[in-house]
């Protein structure tokens, strides 16, 4: 049903543009492989199902083709030994902020009609360093200095030069991505915006009110934000609702009662709070697990228990990095440390993958290894949530994208000189002295 | 059954602990890594009014009776912070609880920590509750000279109770952190320079003692007393204070030797992003260095920095520490144990990068003698984990501070 809506006209334009790229052969830069190629030997993780000893992954055409113990491997297939490695999924990242993404300008609080896919700049080193980290979807988000700082792009890190390239589509060629909201302090007390949080709440409920109506209408004359908007209410476009305070993530599930968005808690801070209201009202978390609380008053009370409390509360709960807070490379370990807080060494890499993919609604083409999904893969030498353990390969559709034996991926892997670039370090610089940034 | 015994009254103790009880006390771990020779299987630190009085295998240290046990899988000294703010930065990141820097003037070596250290801050109990015992704290990043360092142990209700040393160092920094705003001196990099080079001057020029008048033996006599500010740079030139220049890019490192070989001065390298670039300059120098966390975000002053950058500084043979550093925003503190994990993971040997938080933590800030290795003589500062303490998902079980022994777990 929903499938039908999805011709509608705003969205027409994004999808010919992404598919005329394809068809121009730029998308992927090299082939994916059309041998089928077989890794054996490897402890795979699938994150759906029971780990795999001594298990086969099979992949062609950029699609995994079987994976198991006991699986038949193509006559052509070029094989791979990868004993005493394991594989898993690579990492959906619910949260980022790679590519020097912006949204939403000063002008005012509430903009849906900004796309963060007009700001992104996909040759930006720290997407290769993300990729390093094991990174293979994010949702590229707008900051949250904003009650609606415009719509997110759902990033897939193949190795292009523009933004189509990097585009997470779906077979009719949409650049997918949700919507960016936030409240309490960050969007709060610049001239022009709100300076409490009713207010905050009031402008938002204005502003979807009017939208509703809008939608029900002949929709005749062009309206770029209340056409996303249209989305956001429908439940086609997610809304990623930075919110923090408990008493504001409340107030986020008030607005989702009141108008029926289909919404993701993102960070979450106090969500150890409330588990037991977002399980019932069935609301997932897009959650930080960060070394120490503060740095900002609503995050006083940051627990590293957070997401263990969330998954036994039965809470669909992902990890982010949010990117630059927590560095890409760094998702592993920010899962580890949730380990560490009491969530479930499962729990915690289905965080990492299948849940983030499921909360996107990606989860039909990412998240984990089953026959039909997309290659996207992680090579590791060991436990992913050992300290120790490092990210070997990272596999986008079918290409080997990060090689920690060639020197300029491990220069992405550990940083060093050139690993950074002038535009990253003047943008993140910017964010993070001003306080606007993410979290 | 003894052993399980210990074990089982041993967290029972530390369920029930309330904030800290003083006491006689042995601590006794599968693994003892005593950072001064190679571990020890079932080994046993013993405590007697804060002092550790013995160190050994269990087999052939005997805990003296009505001593209480405390046992641990993994026991190692008491984790070393060689460089923080927190305590001065407090968990809120509000103007009334961020006294590590006062913008007002550009050089102001004369701001003592100790008169802003909040031993009560959230933070402090948050590193303690990572294993830290000690943190070399103050001043941060912002200014030229933005004031001293102090040296504190993670306990202690008050600045007085808590401190170790309370003026260890005086802080610089340099490059685009520490430019004043609005038009204002430093604004360059070469700025910066002279006018470090000139308050150096300036307290050596009041160095000489001041003729008193004859037969008068107040030598002072009624002239004015000198600055604060110049008496604190007397104190750096005079290697009494040693001066830690922050400073990442590898131009601003070899100003800072270049400041080192003009005055003479103790320098102590801080964060030294790029140091890889100049180990035979350092090394040649004979400078520590207090490197900058490796998880500090690679971007601007860092955009070059390395995960690696320990191994490279140990193979060099520089002498170097983990710091948590500074951090302006979410989270606002990093933890020592967790940085050097990561160099551990990034090819520094496991013994170096837990030796980067203890013993050469101590010798980096000067406090060998006292701190970071569990030998007789020493303080009783001793932290126990569950597993491998590098080992994201093993948990800091207990701290002890002094003989104090506190309940936490993380």
């Amino acid at each position: 049903m929903t499938q039908a809506k999805l011709k509608a006209p705003w969205l027409a334009g994004a999808a010919i543009a992404v598919a005329a790229i394809v068809s121009a052969g730029l998308a992927a830069p090299a082939a994916a492989q059309d041998r089928a190629i077989a890794f054996t030997g490897a402890r795979i993780l699938t994150m759906a199902g029971e780990p795999i000893e001594n298990g086969t992954l099979v992949i062609k055409d950029g699609k995994i083709v079987a994976v198991g113990a006991d699986v038949a491997i193509p006559a052509d297939a070029t094989q791979i030994a990868a004993n005493g490695r394991v594989i898993m999924p690579g990492i959906v990242d619910t949260h980022s902020h790679i590519g020097q993404v912006a949204g939403a300008d000063g002008s005012g609080p509430i903009q849906p009609e900004v796309r963060a896919m007009d700001s992104i700049d996909p040759l930006s080193s720290n997407i290769a360093k993300a990729r390093a980290g094991g990174v293979t979807t994010a949702n590229i988000m707008p900051g949250s200095g904003h009650l609606m700082s415009g719509q997110t792009f759902y990033m897939k890190l193949r190795g292009g030069r523009t933004i189509e390239d990097i585009a997470f589509q779906m077979t009719d060629g949409r650049a997918l991505g949700g919507m960016k909201m936030a409240n309490g302090t960050n969007p709060m007390g610049r001239s022009g915006f709100p300076g409490t949080r009713a207010k905050s709440a009031s402008l938002v409920r204005e502003v979807l009110t009017e939208a509703k109506a809008w939608c029900a209408g002949d929709r005749k004359k062009r309206d770029l934000g209340k056409e996303a908007l249209c989305e956001v209410l429908s439940g086609e476009r997610l809304v990623h609702f930075h919110t923090h305070r408990a008493d504001d993530i409340m107030t986020v599930l008030r607005l989702k009662r009141e108008f029926g968005f289909d919404v993701l808690i993102q960070h979450g801070t106090e969500t150890w709070k409330v588990a037991e209201e977002l399980a019932r009202a069935g609301v997932p978390v897009s959650n930080i697990t960060l070394d120490a609380p503060g740095g900002k008053l609503e995050t006083m009370d940051l627990r590293m228990d957070n997401a263990g409390i969330l998954e036994r509360a039965g809470v669909l709960v992902s990890i982010h990095s949010d990117d630059a807070i927590v560095d890409s490379r760094m998702m592993l370990r920010e899962a580890a440390l949730a380990v560490r807080g009491g969530m479930s060494r499962d729990g915690a890499l289905r965080a990492l993958t299948i849940n983030g993919a499921k909360q996107m609604k990606l989860d039909a083409r990412v998240g984990s290894l089953e026959a039909g999904k997309d290659a996207d893969f992680l090579v590791l030498d060991g436990d992913p949530l050992s300290t120790y353990t490092h990210v070997l390969e990272t596999w986008v559709e079918g290409e080997k994208l990060f090689d920690r034996s060639r020197p300029e991926d491990l220069l992405m892997a550990t940083g060093g000189y050139g690993a950074g670039s002038p535009m990253d370090a003047a943008h993140h610089h910017w964010e993070i002295a001003e306080g606007e940034g993410e979290l | 059954m003894r052993i399980a015994g210990t074990l089982l009254a041993a967290a029972s103790m530390l369920a029930l602990a309330p904030a800290a009880l003083a006491q006689d006390v042995a601590i006794r771990g599968e693994t003892v890594h005593t950072m001064a020779g190679p571990a020890i299987t079932d080994g046993v630190v013993v405590i007697d009014d804060g002092k550790i009085v013995a160190v050994g295998p269990a087999a052939s240290t005997p805990i003296p009776e009505g001593f209480a046990v405390v046992s641990a899988k993994v026991v190692t000294p008491g984790l070393v912070d060689a460089r923080t703010v927190v305590g001065l930065a407090g968990y809120m990141n509000q103007p009334h609880d961020q006294d590590q820097l006062d913008s007002s003037a550009p050089v102001q070596p004369q701001l003592r920590a100790i008169d802003a250290y909040n031993p009560n801050e959230v933070l402090v109990e948050w590193l303690r509750g990572f294993g830290v015992t000690t943190i070399h704290t103050g001043h941060g990043p912002g200014a030229l000279v933005s004031g001293q360092t102090m040296i504190a142990k993670t306990i202690g209700t008050t600045a007085d109770a808590a401190v170790v040393v309370p003026q260890a160092m005086v802080a610089a920094n340099l490059g685009p952190e520490a430019m004043a705003e609005g038009g204002k001196a430093p604004g360059t990099r070469a700025k910066q320079i002279a006018m470090l080079r000139s308050a150096l001057l300036a307290a050596r020029e009041a160095e000489a003692p001041r003729a008193g008048k004859k037969g008068d033996d107040k030598a002072a006599g009624p002239d004015k007393p000198p600055s604060l500010e110049v008496q604190t740079m007397r104190e750096v030139l005079a290697g009494k204070l040693p001066l830690l220049v922050t400073a990442n890019r590898a131009q601003d490192i070899m100003s800072a030797l270049r400041l080192r070989q003009e005055f003479g001065i103790d320098l102590v390298l801080d964060s030294a992003a790029e140091a890889y670039l100049l180990t035979d300059q350092i090394k040649a120098a004979g400078v520590k260095v207090i490197l900058h966390p490796p998880m500090a975000r690679q971007y601007g002053e860092f955009e070059n920095a390395s995960f690696t950058t320990g191994a490279v500084l140990k193979a060099a043979g520089i002498p170097f520490a983990y710091q948590s550093g500074f951090e302006g925003y979410v989270p606002k503190t990093r933890v020592v144990l967790f940085e050097a994990g990561v160099a551990a993971a990034n090819g520094l040997a496991w013994n170096d990068a837990l030796a980067s938080i203890t013993i050469d933590a101590a010798r980096v800030i000067g406090m060998e003698q006292r701190i970071g290795s569990l030998e007789v003589g020493k303080d009783g500062d001793v932290a126990l984990f569950d597993g491998d303490p590098f080992e994201y998902a093993s948990h800091a079980v207990g701290v002890v501070i002094g003989g104090t022994v506190i309940s936490q777990t993380r």
